[in-house]
């Protein structure tokens, strides 16, 4: 960190003390990029910005906000007819969770397609999954602060899960519901949760940016970086490229915001919280749907629980359990059918959870449930069986006009 | 501790030392007090005093005519009241225990055969089951049916069907006249 690097003396003073613009130079100015990255790595940092955007009308919206049955729903209604702005900030923040979500799993799933997950970035993958978990949770949380119909019976729903736990289940529920039921000690903790969890996200996300800056990027080619002839710098190429995504992100997000904000939303959760009426048709939000749909796919209570949290719990293993070494689904031709299968298999699922488990929909869960699991089983039968495609020699090679794949890196190499 | 330069006195023949013995004891009397220290703060989210006292709550069952259902709150739970018909207790007490999930005889589930108190929280995941009210449908067994994921309970609350594990539980009460009852 020392000698000169910096024009401006103040700059330099302060870098030789605390070094923050050395480090900001390294990983986000001069930060060696693959070349070849294409949109699917935008939502990394698209993800990025909607937990600032979170963050930022979280903070308000706590401001204006009570965590008191009594009071919980008619102070999110004073949000929305009486603060300035409320209104505004509310629908971000409820449709933030929203395209949070999106963007987490569209990461996610770029990350499944291009094998971003395998050495040596299994704790990059493991790090994310935690934020995932957490994201859950946060979500969970949120949820049951507006204190309606859905916040109240989602609470109830799913701190019953945990009931199914034998000998200490109902200790467990108990010790959550600070009663005897969801009330005000659960809206309370609910909101101190809520507040908490979103500063352990920031914080495991900059580990997970510690560790992606220590692996380095994957890219589309699933190969590492031979040299500098494969990479550019990060500014201004990808803060450029970063910055048109999180534009159009915005005009998505904000047509929703604008035009429908109660898109993604249910009706029952602007009736008052009431302990003594369920409604008809209990379902979570979007972003739970095909866990919920693998809680109820199993006929066993502690069964269903046991399926759900091990359908997330098992993707942690997921870079033990490829015996693939090739990254890139495009060069493992089954194995992207297989990709796109289970995606289809994960959207099935959430199809089903948001159905009143009746008739064939029971049914149809259950086959995409087995699907859902004997992906990974499969996927490990997949590397030893698959022959992938020859490999590109580096990430520069595949771009040089008029030569095949496997030659055309060679002029480039010594670069 | 075997890799210090000098061995420690009163080092014994295989290379434990006083050191190790304090090294231990320190560590086993650090996890026990942050243990210690830990547990009013899990404590504390467990049900405050407040919330304990709640615990009773009396119910004047004059006005339910046999046949209908009350719908009380106890604990902040929802705990059903039926008045139930010589043809629901007859229905409830023919029933094989062999053919119950959670096997539990209809006479150990009230305390006069007409009353049947449960608190009416599914045991699956908690949701309110429907069947208290005239319309509202109440499963093929007759006696609840939980609209979230698809449990039936029969006229004695017992789980015939769907995921729940567990009967409706039956709350402690005492019938104080022959037309009040006490719960909790």
């Amino acid at each position: 960190m020392s000698g000169q690097k910096f024009d401006n003396k103040i700059i330099q003073w302060v870098d030789d003390r605390l070094p923050i613009f050395s480090v900001l130079k390294h990983s986000a100015v001069e930060y060696p990029t693959p070349k070849n990255l294409n949109y699917w790595w935008n939502f990394g940092s698209l993800a990025g910005f909607m937990l600032v955007v979170m963050l930022l009308t979280g903070i308000f919206l706590a401001m204006n906000y009570a965590a008191n049955t009594a009071i919980a729903f008619g102070v999110v209604e004073h949000i929305m007819r009486d603060v300035n702005y409320g209104w505004l900030l509310r629908y971000l923040h409820m449709n933030g969770a929203s395209f949070f979500f999106i963007c987490v799993y569209i990461h996610i799933f770029r990350g499944l397609y291009y094998g971003s997950y395998k050495a040596p970035r299994e704790l990059l993958w493991g790090l994310g999954l935690v934020i995932y978990l957490l994201m859950m949770g946060t979500a969970f949380m949120g949820y049951v602060l507006p204190w309606g119909q859905m916040s109240f019976w989602g609470a109830t729903v799913i701190t019953n899960l945990f009931s199914a736990f034998p000998v200490v289940g109902d200790y467990i529920v108990t010790l959550l519901w600070g009663g005897f039921s969801v009330d005000n000690p659960t809206l309370n903790r609910f909101y101190a949760l809520h507040f908490l969890l979103p500063i352990v996200i920031c914080a495991l996300v900059f580990l997970h940016l510690v560790a992606l800056h220590t692996t380095k990027s994957n890219n589309p080619l699933g190969i590492d970086v031979k040299g500098p002839q494969d990479t550019i710098p990060f500014h201004p190429y990808y803060t450029i490229k970063d910055l048109f995504g999180i534009g159009v992100l915005l005009l998505i997000y904000l047509s929703v915001v604008f035009f429908d904000p109660n898109l993604f939303g249910d009706p029952d959760n602007y009736v008052p919280a009431n302990p003594m009426v369920t409604p008809p048709h209990i379902k979570p939000e979007w972003y739970f749907l095909p866990f919920y749909a693998i809680l109820r796919a199993i006929p066993d209570k502690l069964g269903g629980v046991v399926a759900m949290f091990g359908a997330i719990i098992i993707l942690f293993f997921l870079p033990w359990i490829d015996s693939s070494k090739v990254r890139s689904a495009k060069f493992r031709p089954i194995f992207k059918q297989v990709f796109w299968i289970f995606l289809v298999v994960c959207l099935v699922l959430g199809y089903c959870g948001s159905q009143p488990p009746e008739g064939q929909i029971v049914l149809v869960g259950r086959v995409a449930t087995a699907a859902y699991f004997l992906f990974f089983p499969l996927l490990w039968v997949l590397g030893k069986l698959e022959k992938p495609k020859p490999l590109p020699q580096s990430i520069a090679a595949p771009v040089l006009k008029g030569a095949s794949a496997g030659h055309a890196a060679q002029p480039m190499e010594k670069a | 501790m075997a890799d210090t330069s000098t061995p420690a006195p009163g080092t014994s023949p295989d290379g434990e030392t006083r050191r190790d013995f304090l090294l231990y004891a320190a560590s086993a009397v650090g996890v026990a007090g942050t243990a210690l220290a830990v547990w009013p703060l899990i404590h504390s989210m467990n049900p405050a005093a407040d919330t304990l006292a709640l615990s009773t709550t009396e119910v004047d069952l004059t006005s339910v005519a046999v046949g209908q259902a009350i719908t009380v709150t106890w604990r902040g739970k929802p705990v059903f009241i039926r008045h139930r018909t010589a043809a629901e207790i007859e229905a409830a007490r023919k029933v094989d225990l062999a053919e119950l999930r959670d096997p539990q005889p209809d006479d150990k589930r009230v305390k006069k055969a007409e009353w049947l108190i449960l608190v009416g929280v599914c045991t699956h995941l908690g949701c309110i089951p429907m069947g208290q009210k005239p319309g509202d449908p109440r499963g093929e067994f007759g006696g609840w049916f939980c609209p979230c994921h698809g449990s039936a309970y029969d006229t004695s609350g017992r789980i015939r069907k769907g995921p729940a594990p567990l009967n409706l539980a039956v709350p402690t009460y005492t019938f104080l006249t022959d037309t009040s009852v006490r719960i909790g």
